[in-house]
């Protein structure tokens, strides 16, 4: 079990290594082009590359990278090119909106998706039906439809819910479950959809196992075939759809910040890449590769909880 | 011809390992140096259970796993390690029906297709393609309208007759069968082993059954081999290996299987036992010296 | 890929698409709605330009937030007065254009590395398979706006982009189809029959892919639809043209005066995108298994209580039972036709016949566990004098476990494989015979070494992949006897053994039901264990019972021709053949 921990760590640090590697080679590519950033469209040619040079810009991209790499294990991701405030300083600042955002949706995601995927897979006939059907239109609707709906209906029309900005929960605990409420809405819908369909799925694939009818046989109930066998063997196909569906919030939120101007990483990389703030990206891509990464570790390890099987791999 | 039958395959300490998954792994090695000769128009019975090696030895014969070191000559020939491009021209030669067939004919293709795949990759013309799978048919008992229709529409045993059709379609010398009728009802079973044996009159053609069941080797084989972990522990004509095994194995493997006469099956279960109380207190005795 | 949160459209490996596929397709509604939908938009998209009435650039100060139907701006106009309906049909071009660039670069990257990987395997496979691993782990749209800094807004990139996040769907689903095609036998009998390897991958394995491809390919294009409007929409798509997610982010700002103006593009993306979902779930639902798609409808068991049983005194006794499939709304298929069978305590009944004669039916009948969709159309089954058929699930649960036990045929699938052995015969026995944790692993562990079960201790920890099939069977046996049941029904209990393991597993059976002195029906189509164990046997065809005897009789003096022919094809009494230098004397 703990080489197994270890080994899954250490194929996430490789990755987070790769896709910064990656990442980082293509947004420092033009080096030029980031002075002319920092000194704006109207400076000569001749400062644009001269800075480019006092920065070490024009260095090979290896060097480049090793010394941001170096940073990093520092703590020290530089400074934004608009605002010059250090990255981090600016990350931490938005990373708890963020995830505030996405670990909500995901808590409503998963207990609202295993209820209706469980209910729907137990019950079958029309239930099925409606299921399928929501599974389509959530999914064919896109995230920030369904927000820009939702500001419509509930902040306009009948006015109860603020339709943008966000109150820290230190402000007013109240304020700032109202301005949770409409974003995680909007975000959960889609993820709902389609994760109650792939949970009603994995635990339909359980109940066609032979074991089950055996378990049946035993005289056991239904609801705790149900509650105990096919959710825990269903575990691992759930777990892993969780997973993806975390990765895809990560970039709904961007989205969604958008449409309710919450102040988060979503809004952050926006406007840094309107600015081509290249730092911030850097940092921002960094943030969501690591969070990636832990996630998959966490999926990882309770699947191989559920899955017996898995952990001699 | 005369009396004599040539020996057309002959197996020499054939090794068959499987690569194990992981560094540094040792090979999972599944054949220890067998031994096997089959000879033209005979019919070889190789008999064993699950994890014995049998079906391994069938596929190395095939060349559908690398042999690890021996060698298979055929018909004089060392094929042993011959090339993807020989290997298709062995097509002619070699032929094999599989266990399964749900899984031995592919569920998308229709019949026709199925059976003018292996001319075709001979070289033989559409036409005479054609011609050939109405014969085909003709000669495992179908009809011929059954070149029109998807493997699904057809029974078990219907469907092992196509593949039976298919391995005749190159007119090979010998032809692999791997436990052909083991997943076929018991009434179909006969008919199928039948076909078998009366195709092989016709065409001199030789066999290997590879079996568990030693019922089916016992009607179809002149010859029976069987298999224990990996090695041929006992090789011989098939009234000497059934009505007088030499080794443990192959007496222990003749009582397991139950007759279909209670008097007799209760015999055979009392034998048995005393079989294994026997071999039970050798085992202690070796221990405790 | 990361991007979304989707359905992957994974269907079964093995599944293909027969001839008839796009006639059955075509009839269904839902097709026929989306096939207009993407007509109508692939229309707008070639002939857009030529049809719109006005310039998507003209703009009239009158027009701005102009309402729809009350101007020459059919839809109205947007906050820089131009005509709404214009706009959206010059981008219904770039909204199409780009979800194709997506599909076509993900397809060709995805299907040629999953072809390569899934039939080379090895290297291939090791490299596609971290390389897809690395993409997936991406989070999209973040990639997507780091490459809008560097190449800034170009639909043509982004969509590009968006296909290599994609690729791995294709990949992993390729490859997989492609393995579980490798292993099939057909591939090894093509790779006998002579073929080439290209086309092997071109006969069978393409064939098999081709259906599963066509489903990603229709949520791609929904996918990447969705994620270029997202793009457009935070203001990082392209300025120049109009796009619907550009056309939504202008309406969003002007939602306080003009909240109508958000339908037209909503309406225009949500539509398109579902054309695509139907499409790729029809294509699904038709190759998929039957049972999603129609007639899956739950009916209760449906007792007839006008038959007329005559009372029996057996402990079990099924009279005239029939059960009955429902082909589609009307028709039904009966599969067990007016059985009647008696056992009485302490004996083993045999139940012969092969397969598709209705034998294990009508022993999960007994059981009462039937599918969902079966109908028992008439009969009676009575334990004991109790009549089972329409007992509720919970007096069946009552039953099941203590007095009616079932072993199966397949032991390594009966387990179930995420609970150790020990937690298995907790959850039979615990409830059931009210005992304590510590008491339920005593009489486990005591159950396991009756079964003959080499240190029961280490083997009530085990999980059930860490069992051979030889011990599984005992596991399963062991557990079936835990409440003491008074009838065993065992379905095929060691078809699925070695030889040498089935005697073993009869001769425990054999044991077990003579010092419990159990009812025991045992389900073979082997008269070989017939022999071994039966008291009485019942020979079944096609949904009846054509002869019920003492085995000796039934084996040596069979009456009913069937039962005639099944013996005469065991091959036991077949002559042994003659070596073949004796035969080809005989025959000369």
């Amino acid at each position: 079990m703990f080489t197994f921990l270890a080994r899954r760590i250490a194929s996430g640090l490789v990755l987070i290594v790769v896709v910064s590697a990656i990442a980082f080679t293509l947004v420092y590519s033009d080096g030029n082009r980031i002075a002319r950033v920092i000194l704006g469209p109207t400076a000569s040619q001749e400062s644009v590359q001269q800075r480019a040079e006092e920065l070490g810009l024009n260095d090979p991209l290896p060097v480049q990278f090793a010394r941001w790499f170096g940073g990093l294990l520092r703590g020290d991701l530089g400074n934004s090119l608009s605002d010059n405030r250090s990255v981090i300083e600016t990350l931490s600042l938005r990373i708890p909106v963020t995830l505030t955002l996405v670990v909500f949706t995901l808590i409503v995601t998963v207990i609202i998706a295993v209820a209706i995927g469980l209910f729907s897979a137990y019950k079958g006939g029309w239930m099925d039906s409606a299921l399928r059907i929501f599974g389509v239109f959530g999914f064919a609707t896109p995230h920030f439809i369904i927000a820009i709906a939702l500001v419509a209906i509930f902040a306009l029309a009948l006015g109860v819910l603020p339709a943008t900005g966000y109150v820290p929960p230190g402000k007013s605990v109240e304020k700032w479950i109202a301005s949770l409420i409409l974003p995680v809405t909007a975000l959960a819908v889609g993820t709902i959809a389609s994760a109650s369909q792939q949970i009603r799925g994995a635990v339909r694939d359980v109940l066609r196992q032979d074991y089950i009818r055996t378990l049946r046989s035993r005289g056991i109930p239904l609801p705790a075939i149900y509650l105990r066998h096919a959710l825990k063997n269903a575990s691992a196909p759930g777990l892993t759809t969780v997973a993806l569906q975390f990765i895809g919030l990560l970039g709904g939120a961007v989205v969604i910040e958008r449409v309710f101007a919450l102040p988060g990483l979503g809004t952050l990389i926006i406007d840094s890449a309107l600015k081509s703030d290249i730092p911030v990206i850097m940092g921002t891509v960094l943030f969501s590769v690591v969070v990636v990464v832990v996630v998959n570790v966490v999926v990882d390890l309770t699947i191989a909880w559920a899955n017996p099987k898995a952990r001699n791999r | 011809m005369t009396g004599a039958h040539e020996t057309l395959l002959s197996i020499r300490d054939v090794v068959i390992e499987y690569k194990r998954s992981g560094w540094r792994a040792q090979p999972n090695r599944v054949l220890h140096s067998v031994s096997l000769d089959i000879r033209e128009g005979e019919t070889v019975g190789l008999v064993g259970e699950s994890g014995s090696g049998k079906t391994t030895l069938g596929r190395g014969i095939l060349g559908l796993v690398p042999i690890a070191s021996g060698t298979v000559t055929y018909d004089g020939r060392d094929i042993t390690h011959v090339s993807r491009r020989e290997r298709r021209g062995l097509a002619k030669e070699i032929q094999v029906v599989f266990q399964d067939p749900y899984s031995s004919l592919n569920p998308s293709l229709l019949v026709s297709d199925i059976l003018s795949e292996p001319l075709r990759a001979a070289g033989v013309a559409g036409g005479e393609a054609r011609a050939r799978v109405k014969d085909l048919l003709d000669r495992v008992g179908l009809p011929t309208d059954a070149s029109h229709r998807y493997p699904s529409e057809f029974s078990g045993g219907q469907r092992q007759r196509i593949a039976i059709a298919r391995a005749l379609a190159l007119e090979p010398r010998l032809i692999v069968c791997d436990e052909p009728v083991s997943a076929l009802d018991l009434s179909t079973q006969a008919r199928v082993l039948d076909l078998l044996v009366e195709i092989q009159e016709r065409t001199g053609v030789a066999l290997l059954v590879i079996s568990h069941d030693l019922s089916v080797v016992r009607a179809v084989c002149h010859r029976v081999a069987v298999m224990y972990h990996g090695e041929i522990v006992e090789q011989g004509t098939t009234a000497q290996v059934i009505d007088d095994p030499q080794h443990d194995y192959t007496k222990r493997l003749l009582l397991a299987a139950p007759v279909s006469d209670p008097d007799e099956q209760q015999k055979r279960r009392e034998a048995r036992r005393l079989l294994n109380e026997t071999a039970l207190a050798a085992d202690r005795e070796s221990v405790g010296a | 890929m990361s991007v979304e949160l989707g359905l992957p459209a994974t269907a079964e490996p093995g599944t293909f698409v027969r001839l008839g596929m796009v006639r059955r397709l075509v009839k269904k509604p839902t097709v026929i709605v989306a096939v207009v939908i993407l007509a109508v938009a692939l229309f707008f998209a070639v002939f857009g330009r030529l049809l719109a009435p006005f310039d998507p650039n003209y703009s009239v100060l009158d027009m701005i937030n102009m309402q729809p139907f009350q101007s020459d701006f059919i839809l109205g106009g947007d906050r820089a007065g131009r005509d709404i309906l214009s706009r959206l049909m010059f981008a219904t071009a770039n909204s199409l254009g780009g979800a194709a660039i997506a599909v076509v670069v993900s397809t060709l990257l995805g299907v040629t590395s999953g072809l390569l990987a899934g039939y080379y395997s090895g290297t291939i496979d090791a490299i596609g398979a971290w390389v897809s691993n690395v993409i997936q782990a991406l989070p999209g749209i973040i990639v997507l706006i780091a490459v809008y800094v560097v190449a800034g807004p170009s639909t043509v990139v982004s969509m590009t982009v968006v296909g290599i996040l994609f690729a791995p769907a294709y990949f992993r689903l390729v490859r997989n189809v492609v393995i579980a095609v490798r292993n099939e036998l057909y591939v090894d009998a093509a790779k006998v029959a002579g073929l080439s390897d290209a086309r092997i991958i071109g006969r069978h394995v393409l064939v098999v892919v081709r259906a599963p491809i066509i489903i990603e390919m229709a949520f791609v294009a929904g996918f990447a639809l969705v994620i270029q409007a997202s793009l457009e929409f935070i203001g990082l798509g392209s300025p120049e043209n109009p796009t619907w997610g550009g056309m939504l982010q202008d309406s969003f700002n002007a939602l306080y005066i003009s909240p109508l103006a958000i339908l037209w593009p909503a309406a225009a993306i949500i539509l398109t995108v579902l054309a695509f979902v139907l499409i790729s779930n029809a294509v699904r639902d038709t190759l998929g298994d039957p049972r999603n798609s129609a007639g899956r409808k739950r009916r209760a068991v449906q007792v007839d209580a006008q038959t007329q049983v005559e009372a029996s005194d057996a402990f079990l006794s099924v009279s005239n039972l029939s059960i009955a499939y429902p082909l589609s709304a009307h028709e039904t298929r009966e599969v067990v036709k007016g059985v009647s069978l008696e056992v009485n305590r302490g004996e083993v009944l045999g139940l012969v016949g092969e397969s598709g004669s209705g034998k294990t039916q009508t022993a999960f009948a007994i059981l009462g566990l039937l599918p969902e969709e079966a109908i028992v159309a008439s009969g009676r089954i009575a334990l004991g004098g109790r009549s089972l058929l329409g007992l509720s699930e919970k007096q069946l649960n009552a039953l099941r476990g203590n007095d009616i036990a079932y072993v199966p045929q397949e032991p390594m699938t009966n387990l179930d494989p995420a609970f150790t052995v020990g937690q298995q015969f907790d959850f039979a026995m615990r409830k059931k015979l009210k005992l304590t944790k510590a008491q339920t692993k005593e009489r486990a562990i005591a159950l396991l070494a009756r079964v003959n079960i080499n240190d029961p201790e280490r083997v009530h920890g085990l999980y059930p992949h860490q069992l051979s099939g030889g011990m599984a069977q005992r596991v399963l046996i062991a557990i079936a006897v835990s409440c003491d049941p008074a009838l065993l029904i065992a379905d095929e209990p060691t078809t699925a053994l070695d030889v040498t393991v089935q005697a073993e597993v009869l001769d425990l059976l054999r044991d077990l039901q003579r010092e419990r002195s159990m009812a025991m029906i045992l389900v073979t189509h082997n008269f070989g264990v017939v022999a071994d164990i039966c008291d009485r046997v019942a020979v079944m065809k096609d949904g009846r019972v054509v002869e019920t005897g003492d085995t000796r009789s039934i084996i040596r003096e069979p009456q009913d021709p069937y039962t005639q022919l099944l013996l005469a094809s065991v091959l036991d009494n077949a002559p042994m053949r003659a070596p073949l230098d004796a035969e080809k004397e005989t025959a000369s």
